[in-house]
């Protein structure tokens, strides 16, 4: 259709946001909505085509853009994506898409600077996925901390300094490392910062691979979050306004274990493979530990930013199974699968809970009670997304769960019973708050005086429930996708750079 | 029509119903709600009915097939399809059949509920859920049948969820049945590792034979038959659906839905999902006796042991639930005594007269207005002449009287343990045998206390609050009035109540006559179920007396189960309508079992103790002292400290924005990494 799609994929957003942070003070705010909404369904418009003109049947970088831009430095504006980055593209959008909704009325200081944040982070997370340079990579992947830090810092809760200064601290501490990284990789790779040229270095010895892992490790596990580098995301969501939690939830998180799909695993794989009972320890407390943490939390936002660490522990579990120095094409797939479910449910979760912060002001599960009675729509959409949290089959979240403990199985019976534990600690801690929250009778005059969903809730709510249960009945429009990517990357990674 | 469409409209026209009654039954009303949901299930039960009569009279094929593929991975293909064979013929029709009975009583037993369309839509796709996974023609879909029905219950057990009650009892029976799903799932896993890689049935079973001898090492160094933990996995999830010893405790609770639902959780659908499961895997099981001998415990413990908690109930249906928890049981141990086709037997008929007790009891209910405690009641014959007939059917086939369905089902698996060699007949055998006292016990201790004697409701008026024991067993949500008022008298139910009753009677008393020939003894489950006779020759004595069904009844007034039988039913005459100061005296005298008894062994206290008591005093710790106290206390805030008391003394080189600390941040730490790391990079 384009010439040029992942540019407009990320710039889109980009020039939409300074377009919206151009109209200014509040006075203005009802053309800043509509010009951010028309912003996000262009920008969501742009990448579905990445989706549908994807060809499944061959492997490699599709889409590709090169051009130089710092060339006495080897630095080139160099995009493309495989199976499993364009996902995360159309995902992002369709995030951005669904908050800009969210923040319609609900924001209302501020209104043009809250939406610009989130277009223009959008296209900073979509450069991120799309670059196929280390420093292209490196920039975008900095620059999106910069509207989040925003986001959480001037539309944040109470301890929102607090909490963005953390998260800017955490997430920027282990980048740092990163980037020294890249340098080193620049001299090893011939003087360029091509991402696919690191991959293709054949000789690496293990020491360094070491390093360099701890390097990617740094800055990856921070963001997505891993134990015990994972304490971050729980203040930020808490103090998060909701927009800033759905994408936090749906995206941010899936940048950290996609820098192990793209950089650690294929870089430095005997390290990978080396490290791999570490990763898989730490994972596994992810699954266990964190959902245990999760069933004792009283404020939702923590309950649910908790619920998205151990969730995520099982991405980063399917990526570091190997039987001998071959990954597991189940738990790989299955992986990638759960963060792109992930991104639904996690932001389904939050917008959930928005909704009723936006009526009673409070996070606090005592706070409610008996939401069913008053709400009874809202309800059962948060039913269905509170199942797809326990990973019930036909929804989204059991997929992911599913193929990762399948391929568990194959590699090590015992981790997969480790993780399968989730199947009793997700459904215990999402269904103990929706009991508390929503069943029951009405909780106190806050609950009696709760209004059910409005249209633009119900449309939203609707948009996110169809994902929901489409990605479960039919998850392999999404799987396709990724086979060939994925076995790429499988072939790529057994081959030994001692 | 070809077959594929056909089966597709049996699955689905329940979820049709289900759809519109839940997604638009504000808009169309009551009455469109029961009648486009009870259109789909008679759909549904025609044709399940017309697939069965052609299994019978052979005209039907086996039908094997995909219907769209869910999933590619690593190279398998895993498609939701269907595999219809007479099995799946069978409970087709129980399936539908009880449910389609379950519809109709529901407009009578719910017709005052402001939930009416939401409950419709909800047993429609409980119907709706239990058919797929009947249907399933591989393990993923059995998966998702087996979770769909978990939650539905969920919903239906929580369907009051301003009760407290209800809402506790509908999270306790999804999580308990999670932890079956846990160990059914990890079961599935090995099936997909090691089985061929698939997991279509077919293939999984013709995999099999050749992995007779192989082991896995689970723990290191440990080495375990490959069959024997697969099938125990895979059991571990049949004991969480069909509330088999130790996860059976949801199923009692369960009570807390309204009372349709009750005969349809417990009747055909949910609680046979085990049964049906362990007999669709009958050629796996039966290659592990090891896993047969821990189904047959496990069933023996439940036949028997939940049997004695039903004698102590005064709550109707909570007495009709233990004895669905015993029956279960008895179901179980045939499993483990290989005759798989025997306990799809009595799956069948006990799903007919369960489900008409149950809806009996709701009758009652409804006649008592909403009273379920015993104790209240007596002499309802009189004023409920239909309930009191049909419910005496079904209590009748429920304890195995000659002739009458549970009799042929029941008596067949006694026989079956009763030639089993498997070490643990021993016990089943006398768990089985003493369960059919137990079961005439209690079963007619309380058609004497509902049917006649006292007429109890007027001297005990306005007492009816004050209950024994812990449970809340009030019926009603709060807009039901309790108890009969001063001047009521029980009524008799409407007709959309007493004719499921009679419908259903005829099968509790006749189906069991007509079907032990071709489901035990004859060919009906050949090729589908297997039994290798010779290393387990239990079924083969069941086999041997099915031949002849009224050779079968006239020969029991002989043996030891029909004597049981009706001593159990004479000493619940004897206590309840002679002597009732006898049961009274016994209660006092043996307080410490009445009390064990009436809090079901502790086994609900000693789960909240450990299992939920302590995994939230270990996620407790794990958040004040793992995350808070070390990582954020020790680490983030301490070097955050030390951040704060550095900048502090140079925050006169400060500008104040957060971009220019980034940049200089980012620029001061590459210069530091890169004198660090040179001699690495310039290597």
């Amino acid at each position: 259709m384009f010439a040029n799609p992942l540019s407009l994929v990320i710039w889109t957003p980009i020039v939409a946001g300074l377009l919206v942070l151009a109209t200014g003070g509040d006075q203005r705010a009802p053309l800043a909505r509509w010009l951010a909404l028309a912003g996000a369904v262009l920008g969501f418009l742009v990448s579905l085509p990445l989706f549908t003109q994807f060809d499944n049947l061959h492997g490699g970088m599709q889409f590709v853009e090169n051009m130089p831009w710092i060339e006495s430095l080897g630095i080139n504006y160099h995009l493309g994506v495989d199976g499993i980055s364009m996902l995360f593209i159309v995902l992002n959008s369709f995030t951005t898409l669904m908050v800009i909704l969210a923040g319609w009325e609900v924001i209302q200081k501020r209104t043009a600077q809250y939406m610009a944040a989130f277009l223009i982070m959008s296209g900073l997370i979509n450069g991120a996925f799309a670059a196929l340079d280390a420093i292209l990579f490196y920039v975008f992947f900095e620059g999106m901390l910069i509207p989040m830090y925003l986001i959480i810092g001037v539309w944040g809760g109470p301890r929102r300094v607090y909490a963005s200064i953390k998260f800017f601290l955490y997430t920027l501490l282990g980048s740092l490392l990163m980037l020294v990284a890249f340098i080193y990789l620049y001299f090893q790779a011939g003087k360029t910062f091509d991402i696919q040229a690191f991959q293709a270095l054949k000789q690496i010895p293990l020491q360094v691979q070491i390093l360099l892992f701890i390097a990617f490790f740094l800055s990856f596990a921070v963001k997505v979050p891993m134990w015990p580098v994972h304490t971050w995301l729980p203040d930020a969501h808490v103090e998060a306004p909701t927009g800033g939690s759905m994408v936090l939830a749906a995206i941010t998180l899936k940048i950290g274990a996609y820098g192990f799909l793209r950089f650690a695993l294929p870089i430095v794989p005997d390290a990978s493979i080396e490290l791999a009972p570490i990763m898989i320890g730490l994972s596994l407390v992810a699954v266990v530990y964190i959902g245990l943490v999760a069933l004792v939390q009283t404020d939702m936002k923590k309950l649910v930013a908790y619920s998205s660490i151990s969730h995520m522990g099982f991405v980063t579990l399917g990526m570091f199974l190997f039987t001998g120095s071959q990954m597991n094409a189940w738990a790989v797939e299955g992986a990638l699968v759960q963060m792109v479910s992930h991104g639904f449910v996690s932001a389904a979760m939050f917008f959930c809970i928005g909704v009723m912060y936006d009526r009673v002001h409070s996070r606090n599960i005592a706070d409610y009670g008996g939401v069913a009675n008053k709400m009874p729509i809202f309800a059962a959409f948060m039913m269905l997304f509170g199942m797809a949290n326990s990973g019930l089959p036909a929804t989204s979240g059991f997929v992911g769960e599913f193929m990762v403990i399948m391929g568990a199985v194959q590699v090590n019976f015992l981790v997969a019973a480790l993780a399968a534990t989730t199947l009793i600690f997700g459904a215990a801690y999402t269904l103990w708050m929706y009991k508390r929250v929503i069943f029951g009778d009405v909780g106190n005059h806050h609950v009696e005086e709760m209004k059910d969903v409005n249209k633009r809730e119900f449309l939203i709510l609707v948009i996110l429930a169809v994902t929901v249960l489409g990605m479960g009945l039919y998850p392999q429009l999404f799987v396709e996708k990724m086979h060939l990517s994925v076995n790429e990357l499988i072939a790529h990674v057994a081959q030994s750079k001692l | 029509m070809d077959m594929k469409s056909l089966y597709l409209l049996i699955a689905l026209s329940p979820l049709v119903g289900s759809v519109i009654a839940g997604l638009f039954g504000w808009a169309i009303g009551r009455r469109a709600a029961h009648v486009v949901t009870i259109l789909g299930v008679a759909v549904s039960a025609v044709l399940s009915i017309g697939v069965l009569k052609g299994f019978l009279d052979g005209s039907t094929q086996v039908f094997n097939a995909p219907v769209y593929t869910w999933l590619t991975v690593g190279g398998f293909e895993f498609s939701v399809g269907f595999l219809v064979d007479s099995l799946t013929a069978m409970m087709l029709v129980v399936v539908t059949s009880v449910s389609l009975m379950v519809h109709i009583y529901t407009i009578g037993y719910m017709h005052e509920d402001p939930g009416y369309q939401r409950f419709f839509s909800y047993i429609s796709l409980f119907t709706f859920s239990m058919l797929m996974l009947v249907m399933s023609n591989n393990f993923i879909q059995l998966f998702f049948g087996w979770e769909a029905v978990g939650l539905v219950s969920y919903l239906l057990i929580g369907f009051w969820f301003k009760r407290p009650t209800a809402i506790f009892a509908n999270l306790k029976a999804f999580l308990v049945n999670r932890v079956g799903d846990f160990g059914f799932l990890l079961g599935i896993g090995l099936v997909l590792a090691y089985f061929g890689g698939s997991l279509n049935y077919s293939d999984v079973f013709a995999a099999a034979p050749a992995l007779a001898s192989k082991t896995i090492q689970i723990i290191p160094g440990v080495e375990w038959s490959l069959l024997t933990v697969t099938c125990i996995l895979l059991f571990i999830g049949a004991m969480g659906k069909s509330a088999q010893f130790p996860l059976h405790v949801w199923l009692p609770d369960s009570m807390e839905g309204p009372t349709p639902i009750s005969a349809l959780i417990h009747a055909a659908t949910m609680v046979t999902a085990g049964i049906f499961m362990v007999s669709r895997m009958s050629p796996l099981f039966e290659m592990s006796d090891t896993a047969l001998n821990v189904v047959m415990v496990a069933g023996s413990i439940t036949a028997l042991f939940m049997g004695f908690l039903g004698v102590v109930q005064n709550d109707i249906k909570r007495v009709v639930a233990y004895s669905t928890l015993s029956q279960l049981g008895y179901m179980t141990v045939a499993l483990g005594a290989s005759a798989y086709s025997v306990a799809m037997f009595h799956v069948m008929t006990h799903a007919f007269f369960k489900a008409l007790l149950f809806l009996g009891a709701g009758s009652v209910i409804m006649g008592m207005h909403h009273d379920q405690d015993m104790r209240n009641m007596g002499g309802l014959r009189k004023y409920m002449p239909i309930t009191w007939i049909t419910s005496l059917l079904g209590s009748l086939a429920l304890i195995g009287t000659p002739f009458f369905s549970g009799f042929y089902s029941k008596d067949s698996i006694i026989l079956a343990v009763e030639h089993s060699n498997l070490a643990a007949s021993g016990f089943a055998y006398f768990a089985v045998i003493a369960g059919v006292f137990v079961t005439a016990f209690y079963s007619f201790r309380m058609y004497f206390l509902v049917f006649h004697g006292k007429e109890r409701w007027m001297e005990n008026h306005g007492s009816h609050h004050a209950h024994e024991g812990d449970h809340d067993d009030e019926e009603p949500s709060d807009d039901h009035h309790h108890g009969l008022g001063p001047n009521d008298k029980p009524h008799e139910s409407p007709w959309v109540v007493t004719l499921p009753l009679a419908l259903l009677a005829i099968p509790s008393v006749l189906i069991g006559f007509f079907a032990i020939h071709p489901l035990v003894g004859g060919e009906f489950f050949n090729g589908v179920i297997f039994t290798n006779l010779e290393a387990h020759p239990g079924l083969e004595a069941a086999m041997h007396h099915a031949h002849d069904a009224m050779a079968m009844g006239l020969h029991a007034f002989v043996t030891l189960p029909f004597w049981l039988a009706a001593a159990g039913v004479a000493l619940a005459w004897f206590f309840y309508m002679k002597a009732p100061h006898i049961p009274a005296a016994i209660k006092q005298k043996f307080s410490g079992v009445h009390t064990l008894l009436e809090n079901k062994y502790y086994m609900d206290e000693l789960y909240f103790a450990v299992f939920a008591k302590g995994s939230r005093a270990l996620g407790t710790f794990f958040w004040k002292v793992g995350d808070m106290l070390l990582i954020d206390g020790l680490l983030v805030n301490g070097s955050a400290r030390l951040v704060g008391s550095v900048s502090r003394a140079v925050r006169k080189l400060q500008t104040g924005f957060i971009y220019s600390y980034a940049a200089v941040m980012i620029i001061g730490v590459l210069v530091l990494m890169t004198y660090w790391f040179k001699p690495l990079i310039l290597r």
